[in-house]
């Protein structure tokens, strides 16, 4: 009997071994994997509840980690919340990590290689992480009052860069959300919240695809920037060419008449200067630029200005790549070249152009990024100014300055006129179908010496509303930058 | 040397001074803890700690009075793991949650109770005389459970449990005892003509028909378990209790055998027919499957999360109140082992289920000591029982089985399963105070048999101080050997 009670002793030790084996297994050997694994919402909790880095803007929190309760000791807050809302993203247990949150998320959390040291002293210390703050470039002067020259209930976005540096200073769009809403530790109002938001129109709660840098709009008639300089660039115009203007355009064997922009002086003329036909913003001389040149041309300097490319890594924000469309038959090529049909482009995307222009045709790569510091403030990285492509040579770029000008000093972008200084503009309006337009400013001044870059879109308006919200609202930005 | 020629000491001071230990340990976690919370210690630290000190330090004084040779190691063990389950379980209590005071207030009832066991019982042999009864009892306490108006109903899939007043109750973790009681008495008997009956093929000697009766019965309570009770756990409890003693009772493996097969053919059948083995099976199989891991019920969201906890607390843990045990369903009592291991880490889940070990090799050792048939397949059986149960919850929170909804002994929160392993751990110090205990060599007494006042030299550990049992056991040399 003995032996049969130590046979069954070893039975039971024989399962204890494989629980040892088992729990060994569990806890190092599949450790990483399970730690890794997309269902587990402890590495995004583990995160969730440490002391993050701060977003700073203007040396004040945008983003920040404040005390929470006691099943989490930190809580995600946002100052100012729908004003950045499109920069910081938000930080939510339930819905993952977007904006700069998620992108510099390694940087915030503490876990990046730059901050190998700090997390070693912490070890040591036994304090909690604590992440990097990222100081952006935005002024927040300039962020505030473009967000508030967007009306409520309008559909907008404002874009003003330092066309020198690429620097970001301020990215607004409307309508915003709130994310802390969304970063809440309650899941039942993180929920509620959530499918508030994603209500909204205009507002996706996926950067990629909404605000300044998803929204793809028609450009409009800014979008005769890219066939200036792609006429200019072909050798066969120079400042001299005359321009055929006719009241409308026909294109052989299609019903299609293409008519000329029916606001300004342009019908007063059938032929026109390259300054004329921006000034009043014709069509047709540029339709029959885009018909001279093919296709190709045009698409080549689009995407010398971007459409369709990369924007380099310091901007941190998903985007979306703007279009040129291709394969167009002749009436197709005619409307594409004034920004209608199937031509789109981020209100991001016609800053960049804008600033290429103003920056004697070297175009910056966009940055929001200031510097990165460690918790003990020392600067981990500071974002050097990086050229990002050249979209056409200084001569160029000084000959569409030249013209851009005399849109405000004497065409229809003259609402963005600042005493004083020379501002270079171009308005668009890109007709939607139901009698609405989005309208659009993109300029920069001085003229001479670009010290601000500034594009504006307010998408479903009427003319008189869209003439009134564009350039006169540009006018009040340069005017802040100016006289800071 | 043999043992019986030198006097045995109790070892009642050894054991004060490992029961310091283990309430040093215990209330150590739970001052962690109460630090964690609300950086002083309360008044409910205080009343706590002081109840647990004092409800163990009584059960050590009940042993110094009626059992002073019991196994000196057992007690301080078993408090260490319930105050470690004490703490884990506060640990875990959302503001406002009372469970670990109720399991407070079982531990107090469980100590309580096991210490009237060692009392009144005095000698363990005494339940022998209960072994029909014990069948009785435990067709009664699983029966309970399917009784309408007793009934508490399906609760979270299983019908296992009963309804007393304001508390609910689980018949079935007593029913172990009893069970194990019956089985103890039943084969002490009857060993012999199982044993030496049958039919011999090749190296294996199978049982008459009818000897297989008890063994058949055995089966056919862990299948009415599984089916009417929905409880795969108990299922295979019982029935590895029963296959490990009628194994030690025999010495025959053709019985483990015969029970492995039998249990694998239940299993498979169960496993085809019934959809709730099917469920656990593949939230088993399958568990990192999208599907599985979402489903309710049957899902395996509980098993991930745990190996989530499990592997966030890797080798060293995260330390006491600093994980996220609380993430798993039934952190509390299910899956407190993952609590443990994510807080503890390896090397904390290892202590832990080294004591576990420790804990049921005494109950071996106070198998193979003890000079009575009936003791020896009582403690083999319930210490086995221990370890089972132990492997089955374990097993199933790693994922090495799949996950049965077994208490963990002593740790878990649940009344009924600390009552259950409190008088386990009463009857295993009787067993083994019998089993460590000198031999009777003094002149016959009043109640005495005749072959208790022989001299009993060298030979004094084939012994049967239980008259009624005569039956040749090895020596207990053996005992030295564990």
């Amino acid at each position: 009997m003995n032996q049969a009670i130590r046979h069954s002793w070893i039975a039971a030790i024989a399962m204890f071994a494989l629980i040892f084996g088992a729990i060994s297994y569990v806890q190092v050997v599949g450790a990483d994997e399970l730690k890794a694994n997309a269902w587990n919402r402890r590495a995004i909790l583990q995160n969730y509840c440490n002391d993050r880095g701060a977003i700073l803007v203007g040396g004040s929190a945008i983003a920040e980690s404040v005390p929470g309760n006691e099943s989490c000791k930190f809580q995600r807050k946002y100052n100012q919340p729908e004003l950045y809302a499109g920069l910081t993203g938000y930080f939510s247990r339930s819905y993952g990590v977007t904006g700069l949150e998620g992108a510099m998320d390694a940087q915030l959390a503490g876990s990046s290689d730059q901050l190998f040291f700090d997390r070693i002293g912490q070890l040591f210390l036994g304090n909690q992480p604590k992440g990097a703050s990222v100081e952006l470039t935005i002024d927040p002067t300039i962020q505030k009052l473009a967000y508030d020259l967007i009306p409520d209930g309008q559909r907008g976005s404002i874009v003003v860069t330092d066309p020198k540096t690429g620097n970001i200073l301020a990215m607004v769009s409307k309508p915003s959300y709130d994310p802390n809403s969304i970063a809440t530790q309650d899941v039942a109002k993180e929920q509620a919240a959530y499918n508030e938001a994603i209500k909204i129109p205009g507002v996706n709660l996926n950067p990629s695809v909404s605000g300044p840098t998803g929204a793809l709009l028609a450009p409009g008639s800014v979008f005769k920037l890219v066939d200036t300089a792609a006429a200019l660039n072909s050798g066969k115009y120079n400042a001299d060419s005359v321009l055929p203007n006719p009241a409308q355009m026909s294109f052989p064997g299609i019903q299609y008449q293409l008519p000329n922009y029916a606001g300004g002086n342009c019908y007063t003329r059938n032929t026109a200067s390259f300054a004329f036909a921006l000034q009043q913003s014709c069509n047709t001389p540029f339709a029959s630029i885009a018909r001279d040149l093919g296709e190709n041309a045009i698409a080549q300097q689009a995407s010398k200005f971007g459409f369709g490319q990369e924007l380099g890594d310091q901007l941190k924000l998903d985007y979306a790549k703007s279009v040129f469309p291709s394969d167009l038959d002749a009436a197709g090529l005619a409307q594409s070249a004034i920004g209608q049909r199937d031509v789109r482009a981020t209100p991001l995307q016609i800053a960049l152009m804008t600033s290429a222009i103003a920056n004697g045709g070297v175009q910056m790569a966009p940055n929001l990024i200031k510097a990165v510091r460690s918790p003990d403030l020392r600067v981990i990285d500071e974002p050097k100014p990086v050229a990002l492509r050249t979209s056409t040579t200084p001569e160029i770029a000084g000959q569409i300055t030249d013209w851009m000008t005399s849109v405000v000093s004497e065409g229809i972008g003259s609402g963005a006129a600042v005493p004083g200084v020379q501002v270079a503009g171009k308005t668009g309006t890109a007709e939607l179908g139901d009698g609405l337009n989005n309208s659009w400013f993109t300029g920069f001044a001085p003229a001479n010496d670009p010290q601000v870059s500034v594009t504006v879109v307010m998408q479903g308006v009427d003319i008189t509303t869209g003439a009134q919200l564009t350039s006169p609202n540009a006018k009040k930005i340069f005017e802040a930058v100016l006289n800071k | 040397m043999s043992h019986a020629d030198t006097m045995p000491k109790p070892r009642r001071n050894v054991e004060l001074l490992l029961l310091v230990l283990a309430l040093s340990v215990s209330i150590g976690a739970n001052a962690l803890i109460s630090i964690d919370e609300q950086t002083s210690l309360d008044t409910d630290f205080w009343f706590q700690s002081s109840l647990l000190a004092v409800a163990s330090l009584v059960f050590h004084v009940v042993l110094r009075l009626r059992a002073k040779y019991a196994d000196p190691v057992m007690l301080p063990l078993v408090v260490a793991l319930n105050g470690l389950g004490l703490a884990m379980i506060h640990r875990l209590d959302a503001p406002g949650d009372d469970t670990g005071n109720n399991q407070l207030r079982w531990t107090v009832i469980a100590m309580a109770v096991a210490i009237a066991v060692i009392w009144f019982l005095k000698d363990h042999r005494v339940l022998r005389r209960f072994t029909y009864i014990s069948l009785a009892v435990s067709a009664l306490l699983l029966i309970l459970p399917l009784v309408p108006g007793i009934s508490a109903g399906e609760i979270l899939g299983a019908r296992v449990w009963i309804r007393l007043g304001p508390m609910t109750f689980q018949p079935g973790e007593v029913a172990k005892i009893t069970l194990a009681i019956f089985f103890a008495g039943y084969l002490s008997s009857n060993r012999d003509l199982i044993m030496l009956a049958g039919r011999k093929i090749g190296p294996m000697q199978f049982p008459r028909f009818k000897d297989m009766g008890p063994m058949i019965t055995a089966w056919l309570v862990s299948i009415g378990v599984l089916i009417f009770q929905r409880d795969l756990g108990s299922s295979v409890l019982f029935f590895g209790l029963f296959i490990v003693m009628i194994y030690v009772a025999t010495s025959r493996i053709s019985w483990v055998v015969i029970g492995l097969t039998l249990i694998l053919g239940g299993g498979f059948v169960a496993s085809k027919v019934f959809s709730h083995v099917a469920l656990r099976i593949d939230s088993w199989l399958n568990a990192f499957t999208e599907e599985v891991f979402g489903r309710s019920p049957g899902g395996s969201g509980q098993i991930v999360e745990g190996l989530f906890g499990m592997a966030s607390g890797g080798l060293v843990g995260t330390g006491l109140g600093q994980g996220r045990p609380n993430l798993v369903p039934f952190a509390n009592s299910d899956m407190i082992i993952a609590s443990f291991g994510e807080e503890l880490g390896l090397i904390g889940l290892f202590a832990i289920v080294m004591m576990y070990l420790l804990l049921f090799t005494r109950g071996f050792r106070a198998a193979l000591g003890t000079r009575d048939a009936f003791g020896k397949l009582l403690a083999c059986g319930l210490s086995f029982a221990v370890a089972l149960q132990c492997f089955v919850v374990i097993g199933g929170v790693t994922r090495l089985i799949p996950l049965t909804g077994l208490t963990t002994p002593f740790l878990a929160a649940g009344g009924s399963s600390l009552l259950a392993n409190w008088i386990i751990v009463g009857l295993l110090l009787m067993i083994s105070h019998t089993a460590r205990g000198p031999v009777d060599t003094s002149p016959m007494q009043p109640g005495r048999t005749p072959e208790a006042q022989k001299p009993a030299p060298a030979a004094a550990g084939r012994q049967d101080r239980n008259a009624t049992q005569t039956l040749p056991d090895a020596p207990t040399e053996a005992v030295k050997h564990l």
